[in-house]
């Protein structure tokens, strides 16, 4: 069966690709949409939603809440998929070479691994960022760096597991190169469960970066759903529209995203097919 | 009198996207008291499935009797309700399953396990269970039956295991007892045993046991009756004398002749060149120990291992599991690094050599592996795996495709194969491949761990056959390890046979067989199964002429 097929038998899945792809289009669209700074002051502060030309309402300083979730679409996409990008590359290098080589290296970058998984995630990024001054980069950064070690454990159990297998080791027999055994023999045949976590990786990174920007650590030149929501908070009884637009948002996301995952997983994790 | 067990008209459904409609077709097989009647067939028979429908223990919804009854003395388990065949199951009909460790929970001792067959099915006493299971563990003869109910599964020997699952099996006094494969994970010697006592509880209690499985040397000498399966059909059922002696089908007279026998190849002149000389290997496993200190376990796994191979003849490695046989394989293609000893490959010792000194000399030595669905890369096209060795030795793109396309005519496949990935293949097609990538460098010593042991009989003779063929053709030296003294009587010269990593005794296969002079081989030898059907064959062709 295809792997279409598959990942359509899982009817939630298809919905989170529904609303995903409509929200990557909000996120590319948004400029034309909103060709004003979603910074800028629209208009009359406070509007509640439907009044004074604003969709979703307006904040205390005026700023137009719709334009906001729009623009913010983007920072939140950007970062969550970069985030993911650098932690799963991270991750793979990390795992792959530790459960290869085992013993001495093993030991080594799994006791450097743990080092990161003792220090509580969304703390250290906090103090990642606050360290870095608040940027793209900075976040990008802080949250790759929270999330690589579970790549690394999964790949590195992968591995282990592989590298015994005796198509490994025919290819030892062979006398092939350890980097070409590992880039083309082994890493093919692990990459379907770094693809689900992966995928998984990319919501929680976004609800990271929606943390972080609600406790103002946001970049303060790209809007953001995290950052609407902390501007919001202290008027949350009288202008509920403007934090709960953006929460909605983000849940939104993540739902689908995590939709996708399971999809995804359900797809390429054979033992799982014959679930029904 | 309704039978003890009597199956008719069986159909068992498969799901719609599977190979064909039905695993088990217009299925008809009965079972009286007191009578052993095995069901034989090849791998994707339907015969566990047979065992299972019985059992009440389909995979449903997916797979389901679609037809037919299991009458069980008169009552239909295929339409009875789950209550009833929870009730049936374990004290009316038992069942004892292939590999006891997976069978068996791991983290309960082997008396819980025992107990609890007992506290589901009949009102005892504690101290009345407890003395009942030292009981059956007594009567399966396990060595120290105290000691055993309170050991966990991995305390025991494979052997034990299977006895302790046959004691549990038997606990309630079944009326049926259904043996999947039981014997099949053990070595020769255990499943000689575990067979006998098989046949005695069975004998004394009167048991009607169903027994699947693929080994006629095992139906020889445990079955009163044979239903011989194929794709799902019984195409023959009959006294065991009449089936393996006057099989009237074809599928059956193939399966019998692919039986390999237990008598030695003609012997041919050895070549007095020395290809490939091991002197005193030595490879110790150590497990345990660790950061507090603590005793560590030593396995000599080869221990003072010496063989020579001479050019153009196939050396075989006997022995039971565990006692080193695929280590010194390992070793001598340097998977393994042995820790003293000699690998003379010409003139050069290989085993001191490092990865990258090792790397010209490997496409000299190369491998076949034992399990064709683990030693193919599933994400790697068939036409890759082969050239890619030439290819790594500096042979162009065009060279390489032309040998792959050689060798694959070599080993009987196709050209299409070249395209294709390895799931596509069979299990016998796929241990071809294996052949053909290890011949692509063009050794001149091959190693075979054990390549037909994963394979049916019929294919199991395809295979040794073209293994012949190639060393012939490509005038290579084959060391072929194999727990299987069967199988190496058909393709070695000379066989050594090894017990608990030595080498206790080398000789020609002919007189190996005829004239074993260490025990330990006379007592393999005796423990072939199917052995006494072999003699007495031939005790009936001498009275004949």
């Amino acid at each position: 069966m295809t792997f279409w097929k598959l990942f359509a038998r899982n009817r939630g899945a298809v919905v989170g690709l529904i609303i995903l792809l409509l929200i990557t289009f909000m996120a590319a669209t948004a400029s034309l949409f909103f060709p004003e700074d979603p910074f800028s002051l629209a208009g009359q502060p406070m509007s509640p939603p439907g009044e004074n030309g604003y969709l979703l309402g307006s904040d205390s300083l005026g700023r137009d809440v719709a334009a906001g979730i729009a623009h913010g679409a983007k920072t939140s996409l950007l970062i969550g998929l970069l985030a993911t990008l650098v932690a799963v590359f991270v991750g793979i290098v990390m795992g792959a070479l530790a459960g290869y080589y085992g013993g001495v290296i093993d030991n080594l970058l799994m006791r450097t691994t743990e080092m990161f998984q003792t220090i509580p995630s969304f703390i250290f990024a906090i103090l990642l960022v606050a360290i870095m001054k608040p940027s793209i980069e900075s976040i990008v950064i802080a949250i790759a760096v929270v999330s690589w070690p579970a790549v690394a454990r999964l790949v590195r159990g992968e591995f282990l597991s592989l590298r015994n297998r005796e198509f490994v080791q025919a290819c030892h027999t062979l006398g092939m190169a350890d980097i070409r055994i590992m880039l083309g023999e082994i890493l093919p045949n692990c990459l379907s469960p770094v693809i689900v976590i992966g995928s998984l990786m990319v919501a929680t990174a976004i609800l990271i970066e929606s943390g972080l920007a609600f406790l103002g650590l946001g970049d303060p030149n790209s809007m953001s759903w995290g950052f609407q929501i902390g501007a919001g908070r202290t008027l949350l009884r009288s202008a509920w529209w403007v934090c709960t637009f953006p929460g909605i948002a983000i849940l939104l996301t993540v739902l689908a995203i995590n939709l996708v995952g399971e999809g995804i997983n359900d797809a390429l994790n054979p033992r799982l097919r014959e679930r029904t | 009198m309704s039978r003890l067990l009597d199956i008719t008209d069986l159909h068992i459904a498969l799901p719609p996207e599977s190979q064909r409609p039905y695993a088990v077709q217009k299925m008809n097989l009965h079972l009286e008291p007191n009578e052993i009647v095995c069901v034989v067939g090849e791998s994707g028979s339907g015969k566990s499935l047979t065992a299972r429908a019985v059992m009440g223990l389909l995979p449903k919804p997916r797979v389901r009797i679609n037809q037919g009854s299991v009458l069980f003395q008169g009552e239909d388990l295929a339409t009875a309700s789950d209550d009833r065949l929870r009730q049936i199951r374990g004290s009316d009909i038992s069942m004892i399953f292939q590999e006891p460790m997976t069978a068996l929970n791991p983290v309960m001792t082997i008396g819980t396990q025992i107990d609890e067959v007992f506290r589901f099915h009949d009102k005892m006493s504690g101290k009345e269970r407890r003395s009942r299971a030292l009981e059956l563990l007594r009567d399966v003869q396990l060595p120290d039956p105290e000691q055993a109910l309170k050991a966990y599964p991995h305390e025991l020997s494979g052997g034990q295991r299977q006895r302790a699952m046959i004691a549990m099996a038997l606990a309630l006094d079944p009326k049926i007892l259904i043996a999947d494969e039981p014997t099949t994970a053990l070595d020769v010697t255990t499943q000689a045993q575990v067979l006998k006592l098989i046949k005695e509880m069975q004998a004394t209690h009167g048991t009607g046991v169903l027994f699947i499985t693929h080994d006629f040397g095992v139906v020889a000498d445990i079955a009163h009756r044979v239903a011989v399966m194929q794709n799902g059909l019984v195409v023959e059922t009959g006294t065991t004398d009449q089936v393996l002696r006057n099989p009237q089908h074809p599928y059956t007279q193939g399966l019998i002749a692919a039986v390999p026998e237990l008598a030695p190849r003609a012997a041919r002149p050895r070549s007095t060149e020395t290809v490939l000389k091991v002197n005193n290997l030595q490879k110790t496993y150590r497990s345990g120990g660790g950061l507090f200190g603590g005793k560590g376990r030593e396995v000599h796994a080869a221990n003072d291992v010496t063989l020579d191979l001479a050019r153009g003849e196939t050396l075989g490695i006997v022995g039971e599991s565990g006692s080193g046989k695929s280590t010194v394989a390992r070793c001598i293609v340097r998977l393994n690094d042995a820790e003293a000893g000699e690998i003379l490959l010409g003139d050069t010792d290989l085993r001191p050599l490092g990865r990258a000194a090792m790397r010209p000399h490997r496409s000299k030595i190369q491998m076949v592996f034992q399990d064709p669905y683990a030693s193919l890369n599933p994400r790697t096209r068939i036409g890759k795996i082969i050239a890619q060795g030439p290819m790594m030795y500096g042979a162009s793109a065009e060279e390489a495709r032309k040998r792959t396309l050689e060798l694959l005519e070599i080993v009987g496949l196709d050209n299409r194969a070249y395209d294709r990935f390895p799931h596509e293949f069979s299990g016998g097609q796929r241990q071809r491949i294996g052949i053909a990538r290890a011949l692509a460098l063009e050794p001149e010593v091959l190693v075979a761990d054990e390549p037909v042991s994963a394979l049916d009989v019929s294919i199991q003779a395809q295979i040794l056959n073209l293994l012949d063929e190639i060393r012939d053709r490509m005038n290579l030296s084959m060391i072929f390890i194999t727990h299987d003294l069967r199988v190496a009587a058909q393709v070695c010269d000379r066989i050594a046979v090894m017990q608990r990593g030595k080498v206790i005794e080398v000789g020609p296969t002919a007189e190996l067989f005829a004239a074993p002079k260490a025990t330990y081989t006379q007592e393999l030898l005796a423990a072939v199964p199917g052995k006494g059907w072999f003699l007495k064959e031939d005790a009936v062709q001498a009275q004949a002429t």
